[in-house]
C-alpha cells in the first residue's frame, strides 16, 4: 500500500498474499526502489514479513506484509541491498529465506553463538595471509571484529564481524512508550542523539496525530545540524590525522568540540540529550542565547573553513585521499548504501531533500561523484556548509509560538515510518502499534546498517594501510548497526 | 606550508587551564545532585530508573542515574542538580547522595601513587552502550584538553597499560573480550568505570543481553554521568592518581 513517511496508516491494510508479497517487493525494487526496513514480527505462531520501500524520486513509501510461518523466497540473491535485512530475520525469527547465499549471523544474540566465530570469505594460496583485529581495537572505539584477506599489503576481501554491542534495544521499546523510550531513542547511537530521538519523536508524533509547532521543528533543525556539524568536522580532522596531516587533525579536533559545546549551550548536554520529547522540544532560545550561539557559529564556522580548505590546497593529503577506496555509483546503489558516503559516490538521496520534513524545505544538496576518500571527504565539507548556512538563516528568523503540542495516546493497530537524515545518513523507525495503543514492534534502522558493506567493498583491490582512512571516510556506528 | 603556518597563528593557543576557577560550563549542564529536602517520593516516582531511594534512607544514587532531569522537573523543591562537574567516587556506595556531604574519589594509596602519579597509561575497553562515552574520553586526548600534558595517555595495548577504562553496560557479548584485556594488564592495575552504564547499566539496566563489569574485576573509580562530560573523567582520573584534589 502507498502511504508517506510520517503519516500514520491502518497496519492490516498492509497484509497481502504471501506469493504476491514476494512478485510485488522484486517489482519494487526492481523499479529503483530502495528497501527502507525488512523484517518480520511474531503474530501468534507466525510472523508477519513488513517491507517499507522508498521511492527516492518523488519521496513515496510502500509498506507490503504478509504472514508466513516457515521458509520463505530470499530476495538477496536479486537484489544484495537485503542481504543484511535477511539474514536478521533469520537470526531473529529462525525462518529461513530460502536461496540467500550465506546467512552468517549478524548479532549473535542466539543461544550457543559465539561473537565472531562463524564462517567467513578465506583466499587461499601459498603467500597469502590473513589479519584479524578486534573487538578491542587499538584506539578508543567501539567494538567489532575485522578479517582481512590479503596477499602482501593488498586485500582481496574485508570481512567484518559486529555485534559485540547488541544490548536489546529495540525489544524495550515495545510495550511503550513509557519515560525511557526516548532515553533509548538517544542512545541508539550517542553520536546520533538528535538523529534517533527526532525520528523516534516523529514516528509517536505520527501515530498520535500531532502536528509539532513550527518554533519547535526549527529547533530541532538547528540541534540536528550542529550535530551534523560536529561528527563532520571531527572526522574530517581524523582523516587528516591518518594521513599524517597533523594541522587540520588538530583544529578540527577541537572545534568539533565547539559545536558540541554550543549543543551543551542549548540543552545543557554535549551530545543533546534531554533535547527532544514527542510533540516537541524541552528547551527554548531566547535572544541573548541566538546571539551568543551566531557568535559562536561565525568565529568557528571561519576556523573550520581555515582548517579544511588546507586539505584540498595540500598536494600530499590529496594524493592520499584520491581514488583510494573507491564505491562505484553501482555498488552503492545496489547494496543501497545511504547518506554521505552514497553521495560521495553520486547517488541523489538526501531524506531532507527527497521525504521532506519539519524545517526542511527546498533543501538541495551535494554530490561529489567519483567514490572515493576524497569524495567522501568533500561531500562532508559540503555538507558543513550547508549545515552553518542553514543554522544562521534559522536562528535569525526563529518563528515565535509554542515549543510543544500535546501527545495524546496512539492510534491502534496502526504503524508509521519515521525518516531522518543523520549526520551518517537516513534513519529509519518504523512503529507498529497493537490493540491497546501501545507499541506492538519498534524497527529501528541506523544508516550504519546499510554502509558498513560498503566499507568492505571500498577496501577490495586495496592496501591494508587504507584500512585507517577508508574507516574514518564512513566513520560507521556499531552500536547503531548491533542495537 | 606557508598556508598551513598562518592558519596556525589564526588558531591561537587553545589548551585550556586544568584545574582552574575559570572553568564555566553552560547553565543548563546537570552536574552534582543536591537534595533540598528528605521528602523525595514525588522524586522518586518521576525517576524510569529506580534511581531514588525514599523511606528510612532517601537519597539519590548517582550509579543509576542518567542525568535526564525527570526527578528536578517533578519535585523542584526536593532535588536540585548543580553546575559541579567534580562527581567521581572510589566506592559505589559513595555514589548515593544524601543530605551529607559528597565524597569524591580518593587518591590511590602511596605506593601506587610513586608508580602511576607521573605517567598513567589506560587502554579503553568500549563495552557495548551509545559510543557517547568514548567520544568524551577521545576529546581529552584533543589540543583543547591535552591529556598528556598530566602524564596520562590512552594506550592500544593492554600490556603497556596501568589500568583500563571501561565504558558501556558489558554486553554478554563483550564479556569475554573485557575479561582478556583485563587480563592482560600487569598488576598493579587500575579499574576505571566510566558513565552510567559501566556503572549500573545506565539507559540498559536489567537487559539480559547485558552482564555489568564482572566481580572479579574490582573497580577502584566510578565516573557517573550519561556521558560524563569530559571536565567529570579528566577530573576523575586525575584525582585518582594523585594530580588534583
Amino acid at each position: 500500500m502507498k502511504t508517506g513517511h510520517l503519516s500514520s496508516f491502518d497496519f492490516g491494510a498492509s497484509d497481502i498474499d504471501v506469493g504476491i508479497f514476494f512478485e510485488t517487493a522484486a517489482s519494487r525494487l526492481a523499479a529503483g526502489g530502495r528497501a527502507l526496513a525488512y523484517f518480520a514480527v511474531p503474530e501468534g505462531a507466525a510472523q508477519r514479513l513488513v517491507m517499507a520501500v522508498g521511492f527516492d524520486r518523488d519521496g513515496r513509501v510502500e509498506v507490503y506484509s504478509t504472514l508466513v510461518a516457515g521458509p520463505f523466497r530470499a530476495l538477496t540473491p536479486s537484489f544484495p541491498q537485503l542481504h543484511l535485512f535477511e539474514r536478521e530475520i533469520y537470526e531473529t525469527c529462525g525462518l529461513k529465506p530460502e536461496g540467500h547465499p550465506w546467512l552468517k549471523p549478524i548479532r549473535f544474540n542466539t543461544p550457543g553463538s559465539v561473537p565472531g566465530v562463524a564462517d567467513y570469505f578465506t583466499v587461499h594460496g601459498s603467500q597469502v595471509h590473513e589479519v584479524a583485529v578486534g573487538p578491542v581495537h587499538a584506539g578508543v572505539i567501539e567494538p567489532g571484529h575485522f578479517r582481512f584477506q590479503c596477499h602482501g599489503e593488498r586485500v582481496f576481501h574485508l570481512e567484518i564481524m559486529l555485534g559485540y554491542q547488541h544490548r536489546g534495544v529495540e525489544k524495550r521499546l515495545v510495550g511503550g512508550p513509557d519515560e525511557r523510550s526516548i532515553h533509548y531513542a538517544e542512545t541508539l547511537a550517542g553520536d546520533t542523539t538528535i538523529g534517533h530521538a527526532w525520528a523516534y519523536c516523529g514516528a509517536v508524533e505520527s501515530l498520535c496525530g500531532v502536528n509539532v509547532p513550527p518554533r519547535a521543528q526549527i529547533i530541532r533543525g538547528v540541534m540536528c545540524e550542529l550535530e551534523r556539524l560536529a561528527n563532520h568536522t571531527g572526522d574530517l580532522g581524523a582523516m587528516a590525522g591518518d594521513v599524517g596531516y597533523l594541522p587540520t587533525a588538530s583544529f578540527c579536533g577541537r572545534l568539533r568540540g565547539d559545536f558540541l559545546n554550543m549543543t551543551a549551550l542549548i540543552c545543557g548536554n554535549r551530545f543533546g540529550r534531554n533535547m527532544l520529547k514527542p510533540g516537541g522540544v524541552n528547551f527554548d532560545l531566547d535572544h541573548a542565547l541566538i546571539k551568543e550561539l551566531l557568535f559562536r557559529l561565525d568565529s568557528s564556522y571561519r576556523d573550520v573553513e581555515d582548517a579544511v580548505s588546507l586539505l584540498w590546497d595540500t598536494s600530499s593529503v590529496a594524493d592520499r585521499l584520491e581514488g583510494t577506496g573507491v564505491v562505484s555509483k553501482q555498488a552503492a546503489e545496489g547494496l543501497g548504501l545511504v547518506g554521505p558516503a552514497a553521495r560521495a559516490s553520486g547517488v541523489g538521496l538526501d531524506t531532507r531533500r527527497n521525504y521532506p520534513y519539519g524545517p526542511y524545505e527546498r533543501f538541495t544538496l551535494g554530490v561529489s561523484g567519483s567514490g572515493d576518500v576524497y569524495s567522501r571527504a568533500y561531500v562532508r565539507w559540503l555538507e558543513i556548509q550547508k549545515s552553518a548556512e542553514l543554522i544562521r538563516g534559522w536562528l535569525e528568523n526563529l518563528p515565535a509560538g509554542p515549543l510543544e503540542a500535546e501527545c495524546g495516546a496512539l492510534k491502534p493497530d496502526s504503524a508509521a515510518v519515521s525518516l531522518v537524515e543523520g549526520w551518517r545518513g537516513q534513519i529509519c523507525h518504523f512503529v507498529i502499534t497493537g490493540a491497546e495503543e501501545k507499541i506492538r514492534h519498534y524497527k529501528v534502522v541506523d544508516p550504519s546498517f546499510h554502509n558498513w558493506q560498503g566499507l568492505a567493498m571500498a577496501m577490495r583491490g586495496g592496501e591494508i594501510s587504507d584500512f585507517p582512512l577508508c574507516n574514518k571516510s564512513f566513520n560507521l556506528s556499531y552500536c547503531g548497526r548491533d542495537l | 606550508m606557508i598556508k598551513a603556518l598562518i592558519a596556525r597563528l589564526k588558531q591561537g593557543y587553545r589548551t585550556m587551564d586544568f584545574p582552574s576557577a575559570d572553568i564555566k560550563l553552560p547553565p543548563r549542564y546537570l552536574g552534582l545532585p543536591k537534595l533540598k529536602s528528605a521528602k523525595l517520593e514525588r522524586a522518586a516516582e518521576a525517576c524510569p530508573y529506580g534511581a531514588i531511594s525514599t523511606g528510612a534512607r532517601p537519597g539519590l544514587d548517582m550509579a543509576r542515574c542518567v542525568f535526564c532531569g525527570a526527578c528536578a522537573k517533578a519535585a523542584p523543591e526536593a532535588v536540585e542538580f548543580s553546575n559541579d562537574y567534580k562527581l567521581c567516587a572510589g566506592s559505589r556506595g559513595d555514589l548515593l547522595i544524601t543530605g551529607k556531604e559528597f565524597m569524591r574519589a580518593r587518591t590511590l594509596g602511596a605506593d601506587l601513587r610513586r608508580l602511576f602519579g607521573r605517567s598513567f597509561r589506560l587502554r579503553q575497553v568500549s563495552a557495548g552502550g551509545c559510543a557517547a562515552c568514548e567520544a568524551d574520553c577521545n576529546v581529552l586526548q584533543t589540543i583543547g584538553w591535552d591529556l598528556g600534558r598530566f602524564g596520562v595517555q590512552f594506550v592500544a595495548s593492554p600490556r603497556h597499560a596501568d589500568g583500563i577504562l571501561v565504558t558501556g553496560p558489558v554486553t554478554r557479548n563483550m564479556e569475554l573480550a573485557l575479561r582478556k584485556t583485563y587480563f592482560a594488564v600487569s598488576s598493579p592495575k587500575v579499574v576505571i568505570a566510566c558513565g552510567a552504564c559501566a556503572i549500573g547499566g545506565g539507559p540498559y539496566a536489567g537487559h539480559e543481553e547485558c552482564a555489568g563489569i564482572p566481580e572479579d574485576i574490582p573497580v577502584d573509580l566510578y565516573i557517573p554521568g550519561c556521558p560524563p562530560h569530559p571536565l567529570t573523567i579528566l577530573d576523575g582520573i586525575l584525582r585518582l592518581i594523585g594530580r588534583v584534589g
